[in-house]
């Protein structure tokens, strides 16, 4: 390693920080997985109650229009499941919501997910997001608060 | 394969299967009352652009780095393979590198690269050859899902390294005691901060090669290890558009031999585009400092990276 190394690598912490990379952003999010949402910016991004029930119901017909998706959700109660998903994302994204019903590991324990099943609901998602017009930042801080519910809905690792 | 001796080839062979075998023989991670699933061959359940690109070396990352992300888009219980082919010019060299990967239960990588480098400028008619065989283990965390952590994904790789310099540059080598073959260990720690789709990734690198072994490996000067960090930062302008720069340090083995043998860090900035998982493009600008006595060593390089 030669002297230029120190300047070089400063120029690249300069770089990711007009790139917007990420750390004290990072951080707020971070937090907010954890800690109760405090401003309601995300939930207004995605329409708020309304534009979350136009999202849902996109979503699960996307859902079981795709081959990987259909035998996850083609038995059960889809209107119920759209409910729950509508209060699951308005909590998430600081929402006047609070979800209900038993907890993600058990809803999901009859059956076998393994992380590709998760990523696949997260593709589905990205269309349904896409089809809503949500823009990508406020997709990427919407999957961000729930990609971390990986770890109680993979039950295949 | 008479250009090289059957020692180093063995060595290559056993470093590379010892670190294939390594995952197997590790304690289970799995939960002991998890139902079996069966592999799935071609299985792409890994998110789009999250198997990197290949690296000039035939592992999955950047361009001039690797990062802890396992090969193409196999995930667990998958297994998936890519390959490739990119071109870079500098006004007084060419690179050529193709290769292939494979990626199983997003655990384990094995890669084999050939670069062919025209060093006709400095030696007329000569075509320097590097084959890489490469080995990368994901050892801990979700480089994508774990987005409430600062816990990257972190992976230990190997890359096992053949030069076959032709006589007038083997020469050359062989007068600074420059060997034909090396073994470079790497750690790497890769993470993406989800919200604002930016990915980090450090490597440390312990490597003897001289000019990523394009030069050999070690010198009369240096015969031991070197410790060199690498450093790459992209950020998703979109889900299948990706900007970013890396910056990679070299050791210096063949400085003592003159200044034209002087050596400098590698440096990029490139865009990276996945229209969807079969394909990816990679456009970048490469700074390869001083090659041989031709120095400000600048171009442009293309990677084209397709999966089955």
């Amino acid at each position: 390693m030669k002297s230029t190394l120190l300047p070089s690598i400063a120029l690249t912490a300069a770089l990711a920080a007009t790139l917007g990379a990420a750390s004290p952003a990072a951080f707020a999010q971070s937090t907010a997985a954890t800690a109760p949402a405090t401003d309601d910016s995300l939930y207004q991004a995605f329409g708020a109650k309304a534009g979350l029930v136009r999202l849902m119901d996109d979503f699960m017909a996307r859902l079981l229009a795709d081959p990987r998706m259909n035998p996850f959700f083609k038995d059960v109660d889809q209107a119920h499941v759209k409910a729950q998903l509508v209060d699951q994302f308005c909590e998430v994204s600081g929402g006047p919501c609070k979800l209900a019903g038993p907890t993600m590991k058990k809803a999901h324990a009859g059956f076998d997910i393994d992380k590709a099943a998760f990523n696949a609901l997260v593709e589905v998602l990205q269309q349904a997001m896409d089809a809503q017009g949500i823009p990508f930042g406020a997709q990427n801080r919407m999957l961000a608060r729930l990609a971390p519910l990986h770890r109680e809905i993979v039950n295949v690792p | 394969m008479p250009f090289f001796p059957a020692s180093p080839r063995a060595r290559c062979v056993a470093a590379v299967c010892a670190l294939a075998l390594a995952p197997p023989l590790a304690p289970a991670q799995s939960q002991d009352d998890a139902p079996a699933m069966p592999l799935r061959v071609g299985g792409a359940g890994k998110l789009l652009l999250t198997g990197g690109v290949s690296s000039i070396d035939g592992a999955a990352g950047g361009g001039l780095t690797p990062w802890g992300l396992t090969a193409g888009y196999a995930d667990r219980h998958e297994l998936g393979a890519t390959a490739f082919a990119s071109r870079s010019r500098t006004q007084d060299y060419a690179l050529n590198v193709y290769g292939v990967a494979l990626g199983w239960n997003d655990t384990l990588e094995l890669s084999l690269a050939r670069q062919e480098f025209d060093a006709g400028v400095v030696v007329p008619g000569t075509t320097l050859h590097l084959t890489v065989a490469g080995a990368k283990w994901h050892v801990a965390g979700d480089a994508v899902l774990d987005s409430d952590t600062w816990m990257p994904q972190v992976a230990l790789g190997l890359e096992c390294k053949l030069l076959d310099p032709g006589a007038a540059v083997g020469g050359v080598l062989d007068s600074v005691a420059a060997k034909r073959d090396g073994v470079d260990l790497y750690a790497n720690a890769t993470k993406l901060f989800l919200a604002p789709g930016a990915l980090v990734n450090a490597t440390v690198r312990a490597t003897k090669a001289n000019q990523n072994g394009l030069l050999g490996f070690g010198s009369a000067d240096s015969r031991h290890y070197s410790i060199e960090p690498e450093v790459s930062i992209a950020k998703l302008l979109r889900r299948d558009l990706a900007i970013g720069a890396e910056y990679r340090a070299k050791p210096d083995k063949l400085a003592f031999a003159g200044a034209p043998f002087r050596e400098d860090d590698w440096k990029d900035v490139f865009v990276a585009w996945a229209p969807n998982k079969h394909v990816s493009l990679t456009l970048a600008w490469v700074d390869l400092g001083n090659v041989v006595g031709h120095a400000h060593q600048q171009g442009g390089y293309v990677s084209l990276q397709v999966a089955p």
